[in-house]
């Protein structure tokens, strides 16, 4: 078998359509108008629907009017409700990433533009659901009115920082509002999301669970463990891909999403796959609806990809203008989620210009004052960091002999030294 | 009292637990309906229904995450590696998470989880089936790591690993699974019948975790040890007729210093052995430590008897596995220094 006419292999390296200095392009998007694509019945098997995937659910048309079956016509009040959500999330973000520009803490994360995908799952889902999120959910612990002062205790690392000074800015936890510690080493949160469903079906409970991800760490294992573990044991678990295009400077193509949408992961699995307009919160509010309502009734795990934009650098030692071109983020087709939201309050008469300003003057002043208190306790640049000797506490249970002599040692040789 | 060789004493732990706390289950790769490659779980699923002892995917990254989401939910998983050699795909689980979580959330959420593998050589195996791995995970701030020598100690050592609060690696000696192997490969191995380990309570005990045992006393020589090298160790003893005291570790992390201490500080002497290789393995930390807190006690240099720096071979294993011959002469090197 001879080779010796054909053509070199050429190898493919994916690259986005636009890079700085170019037009923002993105009319390879096949964008369907809201309100046309069908929902189906919750109990419906998910090899009936593989056509979900490659679609886009949306609720909010151009003109902001809710249509079609996704419209989970929600009542006034709980659509102010959730801009407030949104834009409480937005101002806390505005403020915290001028802390550390100020030099208060290390770092932060935004998640602008990407406030509909956490705050809208946060109202869809039970209080008491459990959350495994990624860095940019924040909108969770918002929204279920998670203490502001907590969040920016445990940002600046300071006497009050629930987590004592030990985890990066922004890695949250906290048990009681139902949000899972977060891990740097980005996938592992969703098999733990995955076991976590199994155990509350084990245990014959009724809450379910819900992992958060980013399309770039899709490719991550642990991604692909999770998806087939939450099949073959149908646990009640909503799993989450927030599409935002942009893992710090690799476009989604790199992360394989030029050759299949991110939901169409699903189809090999056998599970649910929906793919929603992200930045239209309807739409996420229908989906995960839809999902846990599944989940709930032991239809098992469903994947929603929510298909956003991160329009902010992906952390504040990020300059996307170095691989992107900086007008992309103006140029994003879906728009902007609370901007959408404004929109439909004020088509449907109840909201105004001049609510919204107050509104958004009132959440400013509400974080600064939360800013206050906690800078009150200390910020990572100040006095008041939390104290080191808790470093050798909760390693185990109990301190074992070696860490008892390590902890003393250190402050033996402290004291001597300073003598 | 009933008489049991390792892999029966570890069913028996697994059916005492579950039996008393419906929050542990079991589960890992042919773990089910068949009970296991080994046998551990054998029985157990007919006993406990298949929700509390079942199969998985092949994914060793997804058997450990999601006994991580299990343990955070509040149950007690105990999560079978079918071999240590596959635990590392599971090891950013096990590394970071499992091990970091109380720590990264101030106590908030915990990992009550018990990771069980067979382990080590002398089964012809290969390199796939024969590795040793512990050293790794006593590196790692917040694992524990246990490993068991005897039926009686196997049982309770795993009832102590489910019961605790903290995530536990339990790694199985497999080449004594059926007998107190002692390297001599050409013959016939004792089953554990004759061994008075193999004398197990059928209900519930534990031994604590960070507890070793002197399981021969002697003035001469301590000899560090665990898992199969213990039974090695001893027969090398033996038949060197060397006074050497050999000390089974139990749990190699967090060590029993206090039994090590005494131990070297009486005899002078210590000799370290185990089937993992050399170069940063346990034995170097155990090294450390020793020469670390008996340096002014010691009259010979710290010798390791340890498997070599290369992969573990398939038709050279006795060549390669650190038997009576290269134990014995270690035992003779650090007497005649």
């Amino acid at each position: 078998m001879s080779r010796r006419n054909s053509r070199p292999l050429s190898l493919h390296i994916p690259e986005p359509p636009s890079r700085p200095g170019d037009e923002a392009d993105f009319s390879h998007f096949e964008i369907p108008a809201a309100g046309v694509v069908a929902r189906p019945d919750t109990a419906v098997a998910a090899s009936e629907i593989r056509d979900m995937v490659h679609t886009l659910v949306r609720v909010l048309d151009d003109d902001g009017r809710a249509v079609g079956p996704w419209d989970p016509k929600l009542d006034a009040d709980t659509l102010r409700q959730a801009l407030r959500a949104m834009m409480l999330t937005r101002a806390f973000d505005e403020r915290m990433y001028r802390q550390q520009r100020q030099g208060k803490t290390s770092f932060y994360m935004k998640c602008t533009g990407e406030e509909a995908v956490a705050c809208a799952a946060a109202m869809a889902i039970d209080s008491d659901d459990m959350c495994f999120p990624t860095y940019r959910q924040q909108g969770l612990l918002v929204t279920r009115g998670y203490s502001m002062v907590d969040m920016m205790c445990q940002i600046y690392s300071n006497e009050r920082d629930p987590l004592k000074g030990r985890q990066l800015p922004i890695m949250y936890s906290s048990k009681a509002a139902g949000f899972f510690s977060i891990s740097g080493n980005l996938g592992t949160q969703v098999p733990q999301a995955v076991g976590w469903a199994m155990a509350s079906a084990y245990s014959e409970d009724t809450r379910i669970a819900a992992a958060w991800t980013g399309e770039g760490a899709t490719a991550e294992g642990d991604f692909h463990y999770a998806m087939t573990f939450a099949t073959v044991y149908r646990a009640p678990v909503i799993i989450n891909v927030v599409n935002n295009q942009w893992a710090i400077s690799s476009y989604s193509g790199i992360a394989g999403g030029d050759e299949a949408t991110f939901a169409a992961r699903a189809i090999g699995y056998g599970m649910a796959g929906l793919r929603v307009d992200g930045n239209d919160f309807l739409a996420v509010y229908a989906a995960t609806r839809w999902a846990a309502e599944r989940a709930r009734t032991n239809q098992g795990p469903t994947l929603i990809e929510h298909f956003t934009y991160r329009a902010e650098g992906h952390s504040t030692s990020d300059d996307p203008a170095r691989y992107r071109p900086s007008e992309e983020a103006k140029r994003w087709p879906l728009g902007d989620p609370i901007e959408r939201l404004k929109q439909h309050l004020v088509a449907i008469g109840e909201w105004d210009d001049e609510r919204h300003a107050a509104l958004g003057k009132e959440l400013v002043e509400q974080g600064k004052a939360a800013g206050r208190e906690a800078e009150s306790y200390g910020t990572l640049s100040g006095e008041n960091v939390v104290q080191a000797d808790s470093m050798f506490e909760d390693v185990f249970k109990e301190v074992p002999w070696h860490l008892v002599e390590q902890r003393d040692q250190a402050e033996a040789e402290r004291q001597a030294w300073h003598k | 009292m009933a008489q049991m060789n390792m892999i029966q004493a570890l069913n028996s732990a697994l059916d005492v637990m579950m039996e008393r706390d419906p929050k542990v289950l079991t589960f890992g790769e042919d773990v089910g309906y068949f009970g296991g490659v080994f046998r551990v779980t054998d029985g157990l699923q007919k006993k406990y229904g298949l929700k509390r002892c079942f199969d998985t995917p092949i994914a060793e990254g997804g058997i450990v995450g999601v006994a991580v989401g299990m343990g955070a939910y509040g149950l007690r998983p105990v999560a079978e590696i079918q071999f240590a050699d596959y635990i590392y795909p599971g090891l950013d689980q096990i590394i970071s998470e499992a091990a970091r979580l109380r720590y990264r959330t101030a106590g908030e959420f915990t990992s009550p989880i018990t990771i069980r593998s067979p382990y080590g050589g002398g089964i012809y195996g290969g390199q796939t089936h024969s590795q040793s791995p512990e050293a790794i995970f006593t590196h790692v701030a917040g694992l524990k790591t246990v490993i068991p020598s005897t039926p009686y100690d196997a049982k309770g050592l795993l009832i102590s690993a489910i019961e605790d609060d903290d995530p536990v690696m339990f790694f199985e000696p497999k080449r004594i699974y059926n007998g107190p192997f002692d390297g001599n490969h050409s013959r016939p191995v004792t089953p554990w019948a004759k061994h008075p380990a193999s004398e197990v309570p059928e209900g519930h005990y534990s031994i604590p975790l960070g507890k070793a045992a002197v399981v021969r006393e002697g003035g001469a020589v301590t000899v560090l040890a665990y898992g199969t090298m213990v039974h090695v160790a001893i027969g090398a003893a033996e038949a060197t007729g060397i006074d050497a005291e050999v000390v089974d570790l139990r749990t190699i992390w967090p060590v029993d210093i206090e039994t090590i201490e005494a131990s070297v500080k009486k005899t002078g002497r210590c000799v370290i052995v185990h089937e993992a290789t050399r170069t940063s393995g346990f034995g170097a930390e155990l090294s450390a430590l020793v020469q670390e807190r008996c340096f002014y006690h010691l009259e010979a240099p710290i010798e390791r008897v340890t498997g070599f720096d290369t992969p573990y071979p398939h038709s050279f294993e006795w060549n390669y596995f650190p038997g009576p011959i290269r134990v014995g002469s270690a035992l003779r090197r650090v007497m005649e220094a």
